[in-house]
């Protein structure tokens, strides 16, 4: 097991680098930053030395191997748009988006793994038939669609909720928490629907199936004729059982959450990282699209590797370091 | 006949489809006493599994026990439903299925699924329950059984497994235990001893057998009485050594030439001409005449009338062997 864990982190080594060549080229290949940062006044003497100070002049494996190293420092560089170091602008930013996010991926698994096994056992109930049609509309309806109605319903026609911000946040150590203040926490509610409804969906969908072909096995009849409690027989034999493949699936879209809350930010006005993007994009920001983009892949590759490990922590059928006795 | 164990009653299961009422037991009754083994054999789709999940109240919807009682230890179970039924499982009555590979639950250990049995229906604290998990596997013959209570069922060869499942089906001490072929999926040199370990735990219990196969040897190793079914209905009831030697019902005497036996030597084996008729296309009268050889007219018209020999009974026009028929 330890030997399948050092491959693969070393194969997610191997996918950072590429995303970070990536990362990279964009600075070689999209315009010439030296040409932004200077403005139409300038020298060739001033464009020489602004190179070497970059160490633009230097070979580009040279210039590669700084980038990354600075980078795994934390360390992009400093945003044209703004003139300060991006490590700072997404300190100030990932607080918003990491808790739009904690509380839309806890509502997405929380509901629709509940969800699911409900659907699955009440089979032919109305109340399952009638979420699970109910559920299409979270897996057609786009986000912004979905955001724009529920802003439509519940700040422009009931004026429950705010219809964008954070509200009042309050600063602990350095982190910006809306959860301590009740226009916070009111200002959570829609973005994080709309954020985590589709995920929902899906994740209950899948929880649905796996759980209906699980109950169909032989075991889970063996469990019910000796008599087990209906409850256990269906949290403790058959949930857990359909937990593999839905732990695939809910971790990537945990990771697509964050990706993906570009979206939402923006519908709602959410000054997250993914707003930050947009606008970066808008003004070809180019050291806040680079790190932005290490970002993303660092979450993405750090998920799918807490998910490889999980299944060993759930089937011991892949523990290979204990073998088969007879 | 001391009090039974199980009584059945006029047994009619039956599953309502597109194209009619199927019944896949029909009019069924036989008793099983106290630490008897009762073999009931047949063709696959004859209705003996279909009958054993009926008393086990596990009848897979839409099919259900459409008439006739159920008796077990003098209580009537056939109205039973939900957690009155539950807990009846295991705790009086006990299953053993034919495929021990897929009736354990891969991600919970043994030891666990046998506790959890335990403290679903006996008043036991939990240090006990465990302390009787592992005399459980040692009294199945799992060598290393206080170690063995911690591995998980991909850790069992077949053979082994099967003697799990049997721990498992015994351990809240059941009066009866129902076995649905199981020894069908085993190898042949572990299929004696399985039946072996089954039948001298029961034995030593009290513990009644329903052994469901359609394997003759089996039947002839183990059973005390056999009771032939035939497209849901009982063909013949009655002592092994009678029914397989001096058989009544037709039916029974083409299955036993049909069965290879050291003693008959080099004999061809026969075969019954023709299939047993799907339940949806039942020829009227007695479901055996269109293949059996002493079929008359009049069989067409009524099901055989019951004649009784002794303790045994067949369902017949015109049995065999009439001599000493009362």
């Amino acid at each position: 097991m330890l030997a399948y864990v050092i491959q693969r982190v070393f194969q997610s080594a191997i996918v950072l680098l590429v995303v970070g060549l990536v990362a990279f080229s964009m600075f070689r290949f999209v315009g010439d930053p030296v040409d932004n940062m200077l403005g139409q006044e300038r020298t060739q003497a001033d464009i020489e030395r602004l190179r070497t100070t970059l160490g633009l002049d230097q070979p580009f494996p040279v210039q590669y191997y700084k980038f990354l190293t600075n980078a795994a420092q934390g360390n992009f560089g400093v945003s044209y748009r703004q003139g300060r170091p991006v490590s700072d602008i997404l300190m100030e930013r990932a607080p918003a988006t990491l808790e739009l996010a904690a509380v839309s991926g806890f509502l997405a698994i929380t509901i629709g793994i509940g969800l699911g096994v409900f659907t699955a056992i009440r089979r032919n109930g109305f109340a399952a038939n009638a979420i699970m049609s109910i559920s299409l509309i979270g897996v057609s309806l786009p986000t912004f669609l979905i955001g724009i109605l529920l802003i439509y319903l519940f700040s422009v026609e009931l004026g429950w909720l705010p219809s964008f911000g954070r509200g009042e946040t309050v600063d602990v150590g350095g982190w910006s928490t809306g959860f301590l203040t009740s226009s916070g926490l009111q200002a959570l509610i829609l973005p994080s629907i709309t954020l985590g409804l589709y995920q929902m969906t899906l994740i209950m969908r899948l929880v649905r199936s796996e759980m209906l072909e699980v109950l169909r096995q032989d075991y889970i009849r063996f469990a019910r004729a000796r008599g087990l409690r209906e409850r256990a027989v269906n949290f403790r034999h058959a949930l857990k059982n359909t937990l593999v493949p839905v732990i695939t699936v809910t971790g990537l879209q945990l990771g697509s959450i964050i990706a993906f809350a570009i979206i939402t930010e923006t519908v709602f006005q959410w000054p997250g990282v993914g707003l930050l993007f947009i606008n970066a994009i808008q003004f070809v920001d180019i050291p806040v699209m680079a790190a932005y983009l290490m970002l993303i892949s660092v979450m993405f590759v750090g998920i799918n590797l807490i998910v490889d490990l999980l299944y060993f922590a759930i089937d011991p059928r892949l523990r290979a370091d204990r073998t088969a006795a007879h | 006949m001391k009090e039974a164990v199980l009584s059945i009653r006029d047994l009619t299961v039956e599953i309502p489809t597109r194209h009619g009422i199927l019944r896949p037991v029909d009019g069924v009754s036989y008793d099983i006493a106290p630490g008897e083994v009762l073999g009931v054999v047949g063709e696959s789709g004859a209705g003996k599994s279909m009958a054993g999940n009926a008393v086990i109240g596990l009848l897979t919807p839409p099919a259900h026990i459409a008439g006739g009682e159920i008796v077990v230890n003098g209580q009537r179970i056939d109205q039973l439903t939900g957690e009155a039924m539950r807990r009846l499982r295991g705790k009086q009555i006990g299953m053993v299925f034919q495929d021990p590979l897929t009736s354990l639950n891969p991600l919970l250990r043994i030891g666990d699924q046998l506790t959890e049995t335990m403290l679903a229906h006996l008043d036991i604290s939990r240090t006990e329950a465990e302390e009787r998990a592992v005399a459980a596997l040692a009294e199945v013959g799992i060598p290393g059984a206080a170690e063995r209570v911690n591995s998980y069922p991909h850790e069992f060869s077949g053979g082994m497994r099967q003697r799990v499942v049997i721990a498992l089906a015994l351990c809240a001490e059941p009066s009866l235990i129902i076995a649905d072929e199981p020894t069908t999926a085993l190898d042949v040199s572990v299929q004696a001893q399985i039946i072996a370990l089954l039948k001298r735990l029961c034995r030593d219990r009290g513990t009644a057998i329903m052994l469901i196969t359609h394997d003759m040897g089996v039947i002839a190793e183990a059973a005390d009485r056999v009771a032939v079914m035939y497209a849901g209905r009982l063909a013949e009831l009655g002592p092994v050594r009678e029914v397989l030697m001096q058989p009544h019902h037709p039916y029974t005497a083409g299955l036993m030439g049909s069965t290879p036996l050291a003693s008959r030597g080099k004999d061809r084996l026969h075969q019954i001409p023709g299939a047993m008729p799907r339940l949806d296309s039942l020829p009227g009268g007695c479901a055996f005449h269109p293949r059996c050889p002493r079929a008359a007219a009049r069989c067409s018209s009524a099901p055989g009338p019951l004649i009784t020999d002794g303790d045994g009974r067949a369902a017949c026009w015109f049995p065999l062997d009439r001599e000493g028929v009362a």
